[in-house]
């Protein structure tokens, strides 16, 4: 067991926008409590010792995504980040990464959700069907789909892929995920709908496959994985288009 | 009555470092992978150069023994299959992440879908070994 002092000095970024033209770090001494996440130590620095610090925080069990940041560099939920895991520090809290910052720890979202809106991220029917009762599905049917269906649109697949931050343009991880999740489900009629967006050169042609997005998970959703079975999808669906092409009539 | 100043932040947007890759182990380890893949078409270019060399008779041949046996192509060689061992590895790894997994109904699990490719490579490095060394 390390020789830790009862204390840990967390470093936070300050950003006030009316007066600052790009972040600093500012040093806090926090508590260096066994039960305690970075989440605590934060919520401490507000209680304690300066209430002006801003950061988005909801749930504290890692449902919400609200708490998402960089710790030591690497996007994590701060909310299942234990402080005494990262001693004796210091430990560098910044905003997300590839984000525009609004204040503090506080990044501006519109981009992803823009983004998610456009993927159609729910059950398209062209049908006229009515169910009188819920759609059932086999076990078989649910697997396909469920790993996806995990995501809690945290953003850290975002603040992890290199692409995104050198082309924002690109629809990114958590998007294109949800938007296989759906056509993977087999409730859901939509995935023509949704080819536009996602076969497009900012939609899965855009990722490299770095990784990183399915290495910093908190759900173990692995965007790269749904990622790459889109593009395996739209590859036979391209050679189909050629090879078969009474079948689109 | 007061006068409102409306509030209107401008955010702070960072700009990626050309040297981002440097920032983190995984990032500078995907770059490595990706310009690893020079050194395939390096191979290919020798293999093509030895093809030649065999198809033009015996005193090319040897020219390109002579060239192939020059230190500073041996250390370039050595270079390029320290990349390749590195670019396979790498991608092997990689492969659970850019395969269709469903099988049947069932998930394979990813060491079910690297472990062949790895088993594949060393089949046919220890062919090609058996080759040179004249074990066939």
């Amino acid at each position: 067991m390390a020789d830790y002092t009862d204390t840990v000095i967390l470093e936070v970024a300050r950003f006030d926008p009316e007066r600052d033209t790009e972040p600093t770090y500012e040093s806090f001494e926090v508590p260096l409590r066994s039960d305690w996440m970075i989440l605590d130590a934060l919520n401490y620095i507000k209680d304690q010792l300066d209430g002006s610090l801003g950061y988005r925080w909801s749930c504290r069990m890692g449902i919400c995504g609200s708490c998402g940041m960089m710790v030591n560099g690497v996007p994590k939920l701060t909310c299942e980040t234990l402080l005494i895991n990262l001693a004796p520090g210091p430990i560098r809290i910044g905003p997300l990464d590839h984000f525009p910052v609004v204040k503090d720890l506080v990044i501006e979202m519109d981009d992803f959700m823009n983004k998610l809106q456009k993927v159609k991220p729910y059950i398209v029917r062209k049908d006229d069907y009515k169910p009188q009762r819920e759609f059932l599905q086999t076990p078989a049917q649910l697997e396909k789909f469920h790993q996806f269906s995990l995501c809690i649109n945290c953003m850290l697949c975002y603040a992890a892929c290199p692409v995104y931050g050198l082309e924002p343009e690109f629809t990114g991880p958590a998007a294109l995920t949800l938007a296989e999740r759906y056509n993977l489900d087999s409730r859901d009629q939509g995935a023509s709908e949704r080819t536009d967006v996602l076969s497009q050169h900012d939609g899965i042609w855009a990722c490299t496959v770095v990784g990183e997005c399915s290495n910093v998970c908190p759900k173990h959703v692995d965007p790269s994985l749904a990622i790459q079975e889109y593009k395996i999808d739209a590859t036979k669906d391209w050679f189909k288009t050629w090879l078969m092409p009474w079948g689109n009539k | 009555m007061p006068s409102y100043k409306p509030f209107q932040p401008e955010a702070y947007r960072p700009r990626m470092s050309p040297f981002w890759y440097l920032d983190r182990w995984p990032y500078f380890q995907f770059i490595v992978r990706e310009t690893s893949a020079f050194f395939v078409v390096y191979f290919t270019v020798i293999m093509l150069m030895q093809i030649c060399a065999i198809e033009t008779g015996v005193g090319a041949y040897a020219k390109f023994q002579a060239f192939m046996a020059c230190p500073v192509v041996m250390v370039l060689n050595v270079i390029a299959l320290a990349s390749i061992s590195f670019h396979a590895v790498t991608w092997f790894i990689l492969v659970p992440r850019v395969f269709v997994r469903h099988v049947m109904g069932n998930v394979l699990p990813d060491f079910l879908i690297s472990v062949p490719n790895f088993g594949a490579w060393l089949v046919a490095s220890a062919v090609v070994a058996a080759f040179v060394l004249g074990i066939f």
